[in-house]
């Protein structure tokens, strides 16, 4: 007992730890150019402002750009979970020895420099008439997500007991009720896990987006944030503190909205010893 | 300026893909050219996007799509487009980039584009900038950016120092002489040498005594550190460890992390490209008097420099349509509103001569002044300056300005080290 303020007291730090970069990027976003050139900042804007927020949306179509943002992660975070899910439950229930191997082959995938394949990548997009599509996007993100998220859903598959699925199977229950009924509830905290993984990365994602991408209309986010920068590293840090600020919305937003998921569905699969 | 990232060993490996013919895109119907422009400043954006509107609005049948791209990322962007065939119509970038880009054969030669009335309005000095193998020009060279000193001019007048001009600019000594007065042990430095990235600097302010640090002979470029190469190493350093007239706690600074020491007083100046004026504008307090400090002189003002360009894709289907389309762009009238935008100086004499870039509102006469000194930067044209830039340069000249190592073993580096590098380029 004597101890829990002191987890509190170290949850707090970890806490301002992690919330430090999204609350000076606050700060900075409300501040003027002339704050911001001081030689004591503050935390708080002595004189708070929205023109960088004005200038962000005014000069950049950020609107616009989150929505192909969320369009294509979303659809790429999907299409990855769909695809991985059935395959890592195969490769884990259905053993032989070529899924040691396949599984090796997924990670060995992971180790390859991407900037290798970038203009193979290109080109064969590009016969396929994809370039500066956000349907070519999307399979650049499901192939680079699906390795990954083999690799992590196959863990949690594992993790399942089969002894559940037998006894489901010995009450009468048929393949498909089993996965329904059984399987799904307990794999739902590693779907959810690899979803997030697999939109924050797509989110995320510039590289591809740079050279695949031609349209302006098509940018996504962080294609519009870079603008915000100049030669040498110089950058307008108002509108791109007001810009970056907004990106980083709908992620926590997702976050928030499915992270409870990641625990509640690992309190539903205890087994009695 | 330069971007060399990781995509830059690429298309050495890929190149049997290969590039498309030029070809010279006389078109019947209606045409759409891609610009991908680089401009990020607020001002800059907007004279762009405005002068794109200018030109849609008087050719409808030359429509030009306005494409922003980044510094930060147009080498990777570029080189994916160029392999790709896919390279937008007209190109913003810069002659480091464009050098490579132009022996990559990625680049037509612009010689028998352009126009008499643009390639005469620009300096020679310009044009050598863009010139590139066998003497092609790849691009069309606009805006350049000079070395100057933004000062407070409270503590100059204080100090009772002369305050230059470009007809009477400062020498060396003069100005190692001004930051010794400006020095107030404790509490104030003469000036911040801000020299987390020393070489392009050094290299450019070099010229002021002629030190050129590369030279070719029999086809083979090599590096030599002389007399002439030791004269604004030796004087910046001084100015850290011996006059104690700089801030040594600037050395491993970027451009513009001094400001906020400088606008307290702390500094009294602080080196820095033309464009830095548009920093001081908006970040200074109230009543902050800042005044601009023409480019020191040596045994002359020659500053090097490189150039933004415009340039043309090699495989372009529409290069008479881009080059008309940049030959409005960059028109006296227009490359002054360009340079206006990004606070740089234009390389056009009409420009030049613009009354928005004679004005005394924001030193903006003695920025465009500067540009008359300007002249090829002798590391352009060397092959392998980006490696040797990187791997031997910078680290050893951080070394010398933070005093490790002496000017002789700063030479020595910088000569042996550099000249095994250089070796691997030479053909």
């Amino acid at each position: 007992m004597r101890t829990l303020p002191l987890k509190y007291l170290a949850l707090l730090g970890y806490l301002v730890f992690l919330a430090f970069p999204l609350v000076w990027l606050a700060s900075t976003a409300l501040k003027t150019p002339r704050e911001m050139a001081s030689l004591h900042p503050t935390w708080i804007p002595r004189h708070p402002t929205l023109a960088n927020f004005g200038e962000a949306f005014h000069e950049q179509n950020l609107t616009q750009s989150a929505g192909n943002s969320l369009l294509v992660a979303l659809t790429a975070a999907v299409l990855t979970v769909l695809l991985a899910l059935p395959a890592a439950y195969a490769l884990v229930r259905f053993s032989s020895v070529l899924n040691k191997l396949a599984l090796g082959w997924v990670l060995v995938s992971q180790v390859f420099p991407f900037v290798l394949v970038i203009i193979p990548l290109f080109l064969i997009l590009k016969q396929l008439d994809l370039v500066n599509t956000r349907g070519g996007l999307i399979l650049v993100y499901l192939t680079f997500n699906l390795p990954f998220a083999l690799w992590m859903l196959q863990g949690y598959v594992r993790g399942v007991p089969r002894e559940l699925e037998e006894a489901a199977s010995v009450d009468g229950a048929g393949r498909l009720r089993i996965l329904r009924t059984v399987v799904a509830p307990l794999l739902a905290p590693g779907v959810v896990a690899t979803f997030l993984f697999a939109f924050i990365s797509s989110w995320n994602e510039f590289m591809f987006a740079l050279v695949l991408l031609k349209d302006p209309d098509l940018a996504t986010l962080p294609l519009t944030l870079v603008r915000f920068k100049g030669a040498d590293g110089v950058a307008r840090l108002g509108p791109l503190a007001a810009a970056a600020l907004l990106a980083t919305v709908p992620s926590l937003a997702l976050f928030a909205v499915i992270q409870r998921r990641l625990t509640t569905g690992l309190l539903a699969g205890a087994v009695k010893g | 300026m330069q971007r060399r990232t990781l995509l830059a060993a690429v298309p050495a490996a890929l190149a049997a893909v290969g590039t498309a013919g030029c070809s010279s895109g006389d078109s019947d119907g209606p045409v759409t050219l891609r610009f991908l422009s680089l401009a990020w400043q607020k001002d800059s954006i907007a004279a762009n996007k405005k002068l794109v509107a200018a030109w849609n609005a008087k050719h409808p049948d030359i429509t030009v799509k306005y494409v922003q791209g980044s510094w930060d990322n147009v080498h990777d962007q570029l080189v994916t487009a160029f392999e790709g065939g896919d390279a937008p119509d007209v190109i913003h970038d810069e002659s480091p980039d464009i050098a490579g880009f132009a022996a990559q054969n990625y680049l037509q030669d612009m010689t028998d584009l352009l126009p008499s009335a643009l390639k005469s309005d620009i300096s020679q000095q310009s044009w050598d900038t863009v010139t590139f193998a066998g003497g092609g020009i790849y691009g069309v060279p606009f805006l350049q950016e000079s070395q100057i000193f933004v000062a407070n001019r409270k503590l100059l007048t204080q100090a009772k120092v002369r305050i230059p001009t470009v007809d009477a600019p400062w020498s060396w000594d003069e100005y190692a002489e001004v930051c010794r007065k400006l020095t107030v042990k404790g509490k104030q430095y003469g000036v911040a040498w801000p020299l987390s990235a020393p070489v392009n600097k050094v290299l450019n302010l070099s010229l002021n005594f002629g030190g050129t640090f590369f030279g070719t002979s029999g086809g083979k470029t090599t590096v030599h550190v002389g007399d002439n190469e030791r004269q604004v190493l030796q004087r910046i350093h001084a100015q850290l460890w011996t006059d104690h007239s700089a801030d040594p706690a600037t050395v491993g600074m970027k451009g513009a992390d001094p400001l906020p020491a400088y606008f307290a007083g702390k500094y009294a100046m602080v080196p820095a490209g033309v464009y830095f004026r548009q920093q001081v504008v908006q970040g200074a307090p109230k009543g902050f008097d800042w005044v601009t400090i023409p480019p020191l002189k040596g045994t002359s003002q020659h500053q090097g420099a490189t150039s933004q360009t415009l340039s043309i894709p090699a495989d372009g289907e529409h290069q008479k349509e881009a080059m008309q389309f940049i030959a409005f762009l960059l028109n006296g009238t227009n490359q002054a509103t360009l340079a206006l935008g990004d606070w740089l100086v234009p390389t056009s004499r009409k420009a030049a001569t613009d009354p928005r870039l004679t004005t005394t509102k924001d030193d903006w006469n003695v920025a465009t002044a500067s540009q008359k000194d300007l002249v090829v930067a002798p590391y352009l044209k060397v092959d392998g300056f980006d490696e040797w830039k990187t791997k031997v340069a910078t680290p050893a000249m951080q070394q010398y300005f933070n005093n490790k190592i002496s000017l002789d073993a700063l030479a020595d580096k910088l000569v042996s080290d550099g000249n095994d590098v250089l070796k691997r380029y030479q053909k």
